[in-house]
C-alpha cells in the first residue's frame, strides 16, 4: 500500500473507522498522549449508507497510502466496508475491536505489517481489566 | 413472536442491529433477506463474521424466506428479519400476509431520495410502497435504536429531515 523508495523508512498511515465520534476521539487521545495523532485519519459511519461508508474508506485509503484500517466493532458497518476495501487491495490490513492501547502501540511501534498489528492487539488485550479483581476462595468460589 | 423485528436497514448486519437491538431483545438469530447475498458465499461470510457466537445469521432470498417464514416465526428464541431496501420488504410482507409491523431502521441518502429523518431518506416510489403497505394494515414506524421513540409513518413522511 506504500510507494516508498527501497530502503526508505515506511511512513505509518492508518485509518480509524467507527461509530459516532469514536475515531476522532481516539485520534485526539493518541495525539494528547504521544503526539502521533497525525498517523491516523478518522472515518465515521454516522448517517451514511453502507455504500457511502465504503466509498469514503476507499477514498481515504487511496489519498493517504494507508496500510491498516482499525475499526471499533467486528459487527460494525465500518468493519464490513473495510473488508470490502481490503478484498480489492492486497496488503491492506483490517484490525477490529481497536482500543486506545492498540492505536498507541501501533503508532509507536517498529514492526511492520501483520506483525505490528498482532503486537498492537496483544497490548490492547493486555490493557483491559476489571477492578477490583475477583478473589478466588479456597473452595473454588469467587467473591 | 420469535421474530421480534422486521427491519429495513441498508447496512444490514451492523452495530445497531447486533448490539443496539440484539442485546435488549436477547436476539439469537438474524434472517437476512437479500436476493443477491443469498447467492454469494463471500458476502455471507462477511456478514456472518460480524455476528457474536450466540447469534446465528441465515441468508434467504425473498422466495426462500417466504418458504421458511412460518418456521422462523415459530422457532425458539428471538429473531430479527432484515431487508436492505423497501422493495424487498414490500415483496415479503405482501406475499407473507403474516407480518404486521415493519421497522424503518436505516435508509440512507442517495440521489433521488429526500430526507425524512436523520436516518431515513426516501424516493417517491419508496414512499408510495410504504403508504400502500400501511393502507393494507401493516404498522410502519421508524426507529433506529430501542432507546429512541418510534416515529409513525405518517409523521416520517410529513418531515423534511432532522
Amino acid at each position: 500500500m506504500t510507494s516508498s523508495a527501497p530502503g526508505a523508512a515506511v511512513v505509518r498511515r492508518a485509518v480509524v473507522a467507527g461509530h459516532g465520534d469514536f475515531a476522532a476521539g481516539m485520534i485526539s487521545a493518541v495525539q494528547q498522549i504521544s503526539g502521533k495523532g497525525d498517523t491516523f485519519r478518522a472515518v465515521s459511519s454516522r448517517d451514511l449508507s453502507a455504500v457511502a461508508i465504503e466509498e469514503l474508506l476507499r477514498a481515504t485509503v487511496g489519498a493517504h497510502e494507508v496500510q491498516v484500517i482499525f475499526t471499533d466493532l467486528p459487527a460494525g458497518s465500518c468493519t464490513i466496508a473495510a473488508r470490502r476495501v481490503a478484498r480489492d487491495l492486497p496488503g491492506l490490513i483490517v484490525v477490529t475491536g481497536a482500543n486506545l492501547s492498540v492505536l498507541l502501540s501501533w503508532a509507536l511501534g517498529s514492526d511492520d505489517g501483520i506483525a505490528a498489528c498482532e503486537h498492537a492487539l496483544e497490548r490492547g488485550r493486555g490493557a483491559m481489566s476489571v477492578l477490583p479483581a475477583i478473589v478466588q476462595t479456597e473452595g473454588g468460589g469467587a467473591h | 413472536m420469535p421474530i421480534e423485528l422486521y427491519r429495513i436497514d441498508d447496512r444490514l448486519v451492523h452495530g445497531q442491529v447486533v448490539v443496539g437491538w440484539g442485546q435488549p431483545l436477547n436476539v439469537t438469530f438474524v434472517v437476512l433477506v437479500d436476493d443477491a447475498i443469498a447467492t454469494s458465499d463471500w458476502e455471507q461470510e462477511l456478514y456472518r463474521m460480524g455476528a457474536p457466537p450466540e447469534m446465528t445469521v441465515t441468508f434467504e432470498s425473498v422466495d426462500s424466506a417466504l418458504a421458511h417464514l412460518a418456521e422462523y416465526q415459530s422457532r425458539p428464541g428471538h429473531g430479527i428479519l432484515l431487508a436492505g431496501d423497501v422493495e424487498t420488504m414490500r415483496r415479503l410482507v405482501e406475499r407473507a400476509g403474516t407480518i404486521r409491523h415493519v421497522n424503518l431502521g436505516g435508509i440512507h441518502h442517495r440521489i433521488g431520495r429526500a430526507a425524512r429523518l436523520r436516518y431515513i431518506f426516501l424516493t417517491p416510489e419508496e414512499e408510495t410502497s410504504l403508504r400502500e403497505l400501511a393502507a393494507s394494515g401493516v404498522t410502519i414506524t421508524a426507529q433506529d435504536v430501542p432507546a429512541t421513540p418510534p416515529v409513525p409513518l405518517e409523521q416520517v413522511l410529513a418531515r423534511t429531515g432532522e
